[in-house]
């Protein structure tokens, strides 16, 4: 057998070890040293970092309500939605709330301008409810003029919903294009713009630049703005998710996330840490490619999920 | 971030016990930190497991060099393993196989159009990797390339390609509206034959390996184009969840190999390793940034050292080793002048030459060989034959190799069971061993650093001799000696040995000028081959 073999089986047997010694859990008694040691393991295959499940399990097993082995998982699965639901803060356009600029960064590829196609269609849902049906104006701005092609997704998302987007030529200076949008949301009265950007490296000083341009833009705009500044995290990402958000954090001035992609095997567990770091709101997750895939985020079927427990009912 | 962790590993290292042979608590002790390094850096936790499983057994009583800690002895051991697994040494038969030295190359050798299948994750840069692997292709390869997208999923993925296309100058399949992404893979198919295209690189839509569906519709896709390569496209910022998807990848369609893209950020890019892993196959490129000519070559070792996050600690026994090397060399020198030159010292030269690069690293070194590192290709003689005679040499009993001359027929048998070889191949290390012997006495004579020089070229040279009868490399076609002096052993112990003083700048024991370039080279090869940035 090679080592490839050997691991896949590894790897189907560690799954079946947890569901096991999870559901072994449920018969009673004292947790010993290996299920401690399980349930650590079962917190960085989710992605929370070997240093991060450590001080976790260490903070638990001082716990006294954790001392038996009786539905340990649960338990640790609801101190886990206790750090995590303060920060489940889902977005809404209610009236009175005013007019709102939402900047959206991210790195390439994180889902970025389907998340801005999906905010703009639960957004409008939104305000039509708080406001007997009647549409908002909302605005996308396609301020991604680098990617090939960046445009015409998005503005084809702008159709989906019957939306206006504000495009500007290829390879353009995007903080101008912001610039020339917002003077038109302001004077045509736009209730919502949801402003796209390209994908950029966090470690990209020349592109973190820009991205600092834009937000200077804005701010000369409207002192206030944005009113959300999100960036969109990937669900498969792991430790590097630390970096990106102190240093989108310090370029795009943050003030919530989205994370895409839950639909997957991706379990996400970063976030925890990030909750603990950064305590920046979530806004919502991404499960899916379609239009009403956008969901609020729920704190507690995501730490069931970490702890590989099914969704309460 | 990483710094602070790096000492903080040294100074635990520092507190474990000096002693000539890692002990198991040794390693045991070290590989703890080595396993939160290797989290730190994403590699999957069941990899971390296996890995540091094997590296501890592989670590446990190897020699510690003097200057150097145990534990800093354990971190350059998990390197050089890293290394070994990011090439896929580590899941290689160990009798050397027959695998190709580059199985990171693309694999062209089919029928036209060979297809090029790209497949991955949603976001993880499959349509931006297509442009760059066709634009790759068309320039180094010099081949015709066609590209198409089906991705029908993501709006404005096909122009997404078109637009790459133009801007690289490859040929996109027109876009028809409508089609489903099996129709059009036909399409492209069928208009590539008819091109006359070498090469169909065909851009799928990203989907989650659990999406049962869109895996069917890949499956379809895959058994319509029978592609022969398929390239699974995935992000270096993945985390835990890299042995997932490159595992169902790999188990519903069959992967030949992996791009890993977004290189140029600042992740640790553990991914690598587990996916490499998991799938057995090999990493073929790195994504390095947005633009089109932004795909690297893979490297095994920066990836390792990336992942492993401890540079300065490897650095730092890579020079007490050549340092070590050096003190070997002065030994041997010694012996030299003594005349007592025996196996163990033949073995030690082998070994020098094959941290050089081996043969056709070697062979590299030399002015105006190219032609003779093709003759040494179709002798016959790899690296690999290096490899037998160490092991030829380590099967042998310590009297044995301090004199050749006990080893009769019975205990040959011997040797070439425990080595894996035969009666032939020791007969002739032997005879080469005495060609060296025997170029090293009239060396003996010459002054220290001179004789030092001779050492890592006596085993080559021999080598060389017997592959080509000493005449191509030896006396009147050598190149420009000044600036190659330790080449000068190089043909000596062939079947017509040159005339080594000569060789050497005329003089008797070489000149000043000789004698310093000798140290210098010397100290070259002690460092051992170039190592990437
Ligand atoms: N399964 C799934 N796919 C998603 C989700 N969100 C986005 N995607 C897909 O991820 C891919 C990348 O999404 P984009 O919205 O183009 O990402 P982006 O951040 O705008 O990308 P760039 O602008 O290229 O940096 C697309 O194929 C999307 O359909 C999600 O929640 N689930
Ligand atoms: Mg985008």
């Amino acid at each position: 057998m090679n080592f490839a073999e050997k691991l896949r089986q590894n790897l189907a047997k560690s799954a079946r070890n947890l569901l096991g010694g999870l559901k072994s859990s449920f018969g009673g008694g004292k947790i010993d040293a290996s299920t401690w040691q399980e349930l650590e393991e079962t917190l960085i295959r989710a992605d929370f970092g070997p240093k991060f499940a450590a001080s976790m399990i260490l903070a638990l097993k001082s716990d006294r309500e954790l001392a038996h082995l009786d539905g340990i998982a649960e338990k640790i699965a609801a101190k886990i939605e206790m750090i995590l639901s303060p920060l489940a803060q889902p977005l809404s356009l209610a009236p009175h709330n005013g007019k709102k600029i939402i900047l959206v960064t991210g790195v390439n590829g994180s889902g970025k301008t389907t998340s801005i196609g999906k905010l703009a269609f639960s957004l409008q849902q939104n305000y039509r409810q708080n406001n007997g049906g009647k549409n908002p104006k909302i605005m996308l701005v396609a301020a991604d003029t680098f990617r090939a092609a960046a445009v015409s997704q998005l503005q084809i998302w702008a159709e989906r919903t019957g939306v206006t987007c504000v495009t500007a030529a290829a390879a353009s200076d995007p903080a101008a294009l912001v610039f020339q949008a917002l003077d038109r949301a302001k004077a045509e009265n736009y209730d919502l713009v949801l402003i796209d950007t390209a994908g950029r490296l966090n470690n990209n000083q020349g592109l973190m630049d820009e991205l600092g341009k834009i937000l200077r833009v804005i701010k000369k705009h409207d002192e206030t703005a944005p009113h959300h500044s999100i960036l969109v995290l990937d669900a498969t990402i792991g430790q590097n998710a630390i970096n990106q958000v102190t240093q989108f954090q310090a370029q795009a001035a943050l003030n919530g996330l989205i994370i895409t992609k839950l639909d997957g095997t991706a379990k996400a567990g970063i976030l925890v840490d990030l909750a603990e770091r950064f305590a920046l709101p979530i806004y919502a997750i991404g499960v899916g490619e379609g239009i009403d895939d956008l969901h609020p985020f729920d704190a507690r079927e995501f730490a069931r999920n970490l702890l590989d427990l099914p969704p309460v009912a | 971030m990483f710094d602070s962790f790096g000492q903080k590993i040294t100074g635990i290292f520092d507190r474990l016990t000096r002693r000539g042979a890692l002990s198991e608590a040794d390693v045991q002790t070290a590989m703890r930190e080595i396993r939160i390094a290797l989290l730190e850096a994403d590699v999957a936790l069941p990899v971390v497991k296996d890995f540091i499983a094997t590296t501890t057994q592989a670590a446990i009583g190897q020699n510690v060099l003097r200057s150097i800690t145990p534990g800093q002895m354990v971190v350059k051991i998990v390197h050089d393993q890293l290394i070994a697994m990011l090439e896929g040494r580590l899941s290689e038969p160990r009798d050397g196989g027959n695998q190709a030295p580059t199985d990171n190359a693309l694999n062209f050798r089919t029928e036209p159009p060979a297809v090029i299948l790209m497949v991955g994750l949603q976001g993880s840069g499959k349509t931006t990797s297509t442009a760059k692997l066709a634009k790759r292709i068309t320039e180094r390869e010099r081949k015709s390339v066609m590209m198409a997208s089906l991705d029908t999923q993501r709006p404005a993925a096909q122009e997404q390609l078109a637009i790459l296309g133009r801007q690289a100058k490859i040929q996109t399949l027109p876009i028809v509206a409508g089609e489903s992404p099996l129709v059009i893979a036909k399409r492209a198919l069928k208009e590539a034959k008819t091109g006359g295209f070498d090469v169909l690189l065909l851009d799928s839509a990203g989907r989650l390996a659990i999406d049962a569906e869109l895996m069917a519709e890949i499956s379809a896709i895959h058994a319509a184009t029978k592609p022969i390569e398929t390239l699974l496209v995935a992000d270096a910022l993945t985390g835990q969840d890299a042995v997932n998807t490159a595992s169902h990848f790999d188990q519903q369609i069959g992967v030949t190999g992996i791009i890993l893209t977004r290189i140029d950020g600042d992740g640790r890019g553990g991914a690598a390793l587990s996916m490499r892993a998991v799938t057995g196959k090999p990493i073929k490129f790195l994504g390095a940034g947005e633009k089109l000519d932004a795909l690297e070559d893979f490297d095994a070792e920066r990836l390792a050292s990336r992942i492993l996050g401890m540079g300065d600690i490897i650095g730092l026994v890579e020079k007490a080793m050549s340092a070590a090397e050096m003190q070997d060399m002065e030994q041997l020198a010694a012996k030299m002048q003594k005349g007592s030159f025996d196996l163990d010292d033949f073995a030690l030269q082998l070994r020098q030459m094959r941290k050089m690069g081996g043969m056709s690293g070697l062979m590299g070194l030399l002015p105006g060989v190219a032609k003779a590192k093709r003759d040494l290709q179709t002798s016959g003689i790899s690296d690999r034959d290096l490899l037998h005679q160490e092991a030829i040499i380590s099967s042998m009993t310590r009297r044995e190799r301090r004199d050749w001359r006990l080893l009769n027929a019975k205990r040959k048998i011997r040797i070439a069971k425990g080595s894996g070889t035969d009666v032939p191949q020791i007969n002739r290390l032997l005879k080469q061993f005495q060609q060296t012997q025997k170029m090293m006495k009239m060396v003996g004579g010459m002054n220290k650093s001179a004789a030092k020089s001779m050492l890592g070229g006596g085993a080559l040279g021999a080598n060389l001799g017997g592959a080509m009868g000493g005449g191509a490399m030896g006396g009147g076609a050598m190149p420009d000696m000044s600036k190659f002096p330790n080449i000068a052993g190089l043909g000596g112990a062939g079947g017509s040995p040159p005339d080594l003083k000569a060789l050497l700048g005329g003089g008797g024991g070489g000149s000043p000028q000789m004698s310093q370039n000798l140290n210098k080279m010397m100290r070259d090869l002690a460092r051992g081959p170039k190592r990437g940035k």
